[in-house]
């Protein structure tokens, strides 16, 4: 065991954590008032229920010993035989602490799908799914690309879980958004963020916690996490400019929000190629994020479902991005440990790559889009139309967001 | 007596106090609204979706005043809220029927 190692892993950890309640900002704030504390609750929650199914047996599932490449057993339940000596996925730290790391990814990527169903979905409803979720989509998927699943053993590379989370969470939204309907009002009443102050502060907080879900997924603190750590920072302020950019050819002005969703995409896109690509590949996978994320949030406006925060555009289209361009620029050059990409010399990762996150894709979808039905049939997804306009802070949670005087 | 009710821009508001004082107003009672007239609203862009907000923000000054002082206090009003383009206001004139001092009872000119 190694005190560098472990140190770097305890504050990697911490910094993950920290982007659940960043993202709870940086989502409240792009919503209505009324609405302002049941979007924030919806992330934070996130951190109270996953832990729970974690320890019980999320862990388990996901990073257990593998049966058929499909899932972990239960060997690890209640965390039974997860020890603080070196397990099996570090020789330098505590195997609790590896346990602990990977539970703040487990946290944020429920979180992740609330922007999708926010300002409609009753919070009983919202408790099931993230729980049935977390079990039967997160903890496979997990397992079929980290826990020595399928997708691992065929060669497909996720530095930080561009996959596991990102084109996970944003698919998942993509059905949410379809089974749950449109908000009331959409498209003909105003739907104007009522603070976004709190979600550039947000976006700030997840950018900083991002470090930690970058180069903590190096799982050392040695040259890989500096690789990630720098890759995750040009990456995502190229991505930054190009939005805004790209904004400001198409609509005339460059807008705040532009920035920090830039950011963001440009963070989702390099999470799977952290490791794994060279800094000026970096610089290039942001520019493009930027881009191709923005070009999707607006043809979402003419698809005619309501993303309410543009899940499916930033963190699905943008992981998948992520995806294919580990696929190009991953270079055994920059890490011995990854494989090479496209563009240097091995078209096959493209395809590995490509196959990895259509399997992804479809379960994610298919299983989210069974659990929400079924959630719908017996709790109700949808708070009643009457909640809906008086705004879910009342009606969940009997509290308002802002009193003034 | 009479009620005077004037929609001014929100940055005249202090202009238009300070006339109003200099005059012999004391006090009065505003109010932060919203509205519109000749004057257009403004447009904006949250990703990918563009809103048109007509509703400008505006302040209204309610004032309770002897009949007598009305028209001298209708003209501070315009001069001191006026800037000449589009959006400078209106101003209501109604008649009061009856006005009360909480404190001390005082009813009539007493209370104004």
């Amino acid at each position: 065991m190694n005190s560098g190692d472990t140190s770097f892993m305890l504050l990697a950890s911490a910094l993950v954590m920290f982007m659940t309640p960043g993202l709870a900002l940086f989502y409240g704030g792009l919503v209505r008032a009324k609405n302002v504390l049941a979007t924030m609750m919806q992330s934070f929650i996130c951190l109270g229920l996953v832990s729970l199914v974690w320890v019980v047996y999320g862990y388990s599932l996901a990073f257990g010993p593998d049966a058929g490449g499909i899932i972990g057993t239960l060997k690890y339940v209640g965390l039974s035989g997860v020890t603080l000596q070196p397990g099996p996925y570090s020789e330098t730290i505590p195997d609790l602490l590896f346990c602990s790391f990977q539970l703040m990814f487990a946290v944020i990527t429920p979180a992740l799908i609330t922007g999708a169903f926010a300002e409609r979905m009753r919070f009983s409803a919202f408790v099931w799914f993230t729980i049935l979720w977390s079990t039967l989509v997160y903890s496979p998927v997990c397992h079929w690309v980290w826990g020595g699943g399928w997708i691992g053993e065929l060669g497909a590379l996720d530095f930080a879980g561009g996959t596991v989370i990102h084109i996970n969470s944003g698919v998942a939204a993509l059905a949410a958004a379809l089974i749950i309907g449109r908000r009331k009002g959409w498209r003909k009443e105003p739907m104007l963020p009522h603070n976004l102050p709190t979600t550039i502060l947000g976006a700030g907080i997840l950018w900083f916690g991002w470090f930690g879900f970058n180069a903590g997924s190096a799982i050392a603190a040695g040259e890989l996490a500096a690789l990630a750590f720098f890759n995750t920072q040009v990456a995502s302020g190229a991505a930054a400019v190009s939005w805004i950019a790209a904004e400001r050819l198409v609509r005339g002005n460059a807008t705040t929000l532009g920035a920090v969703s830039g950011a963001v995409a440009g963070l989702v896109a390099i999470t799977p190629a952290a490791g794994f690509v060279g800094p000026v590949s970096a610089v290039v996978i942001g520019l493009v994020a930027g881009i191709v994320c923005y070009m999707f949030v607006l043809v979402k406006e003419r698809a005619g479902y309501d993303d309410a925060l543009d899940v499916v555009a930033i963190h699905g289209f943008g992981g998948f991005w992520g995806a294919l361009a580990t696929g190009l620029f991953a270079s055994t050059a920059v890490n011995p440990g990854g494989a090479d990409g496209l563009f240097f010399g091995n078209p096959g990762q493209f395809v590995t790559q490509f196959i990895a996150a259509a399997a992804v894709m479809v379960y994610s979808f298919a299983v989210s889009g069974i659990l929400l039905k079924i959630i719908d049939k017996t709790v109700g997804l949808r708070v009643p139309e009457e909640s809906e306009r008086t705004g879910l802070d009342l009606t969940e949670h009997s509290e308002t967001g802002y009193t003034f005087g | 007596m009479k009620k005077i009710e004037a929609i001014i821009k929100p940055f005249k508001l202090e202009e238009v106090k300070d006339a109003l004082a200099e005059i012999g107003i004391q006090g009065m009672t505003v109010s932060e609204v919203k509205g519109f007239g000749r004057q257009k609203g403004h447009k904006e862009i949250y990703r990918g979706a563009e809103y048109v907000v007509e509703f400008v923000p505006k302040v209204k000054l309610e004032i309770a005043v002897p009949a007598d002082m009305a028209d001298k206090i209708v003209e501070t009003i315009m001069t001191s809220a006026r800037t000449g383009k589009i959006g400078d206001g209106k101003i209501f004139v109604t008649s009061l029927e009856s006005a009360v001092r909480i404190r001390t009872g005082e009813t009539g000119r007493e209370a104004l």
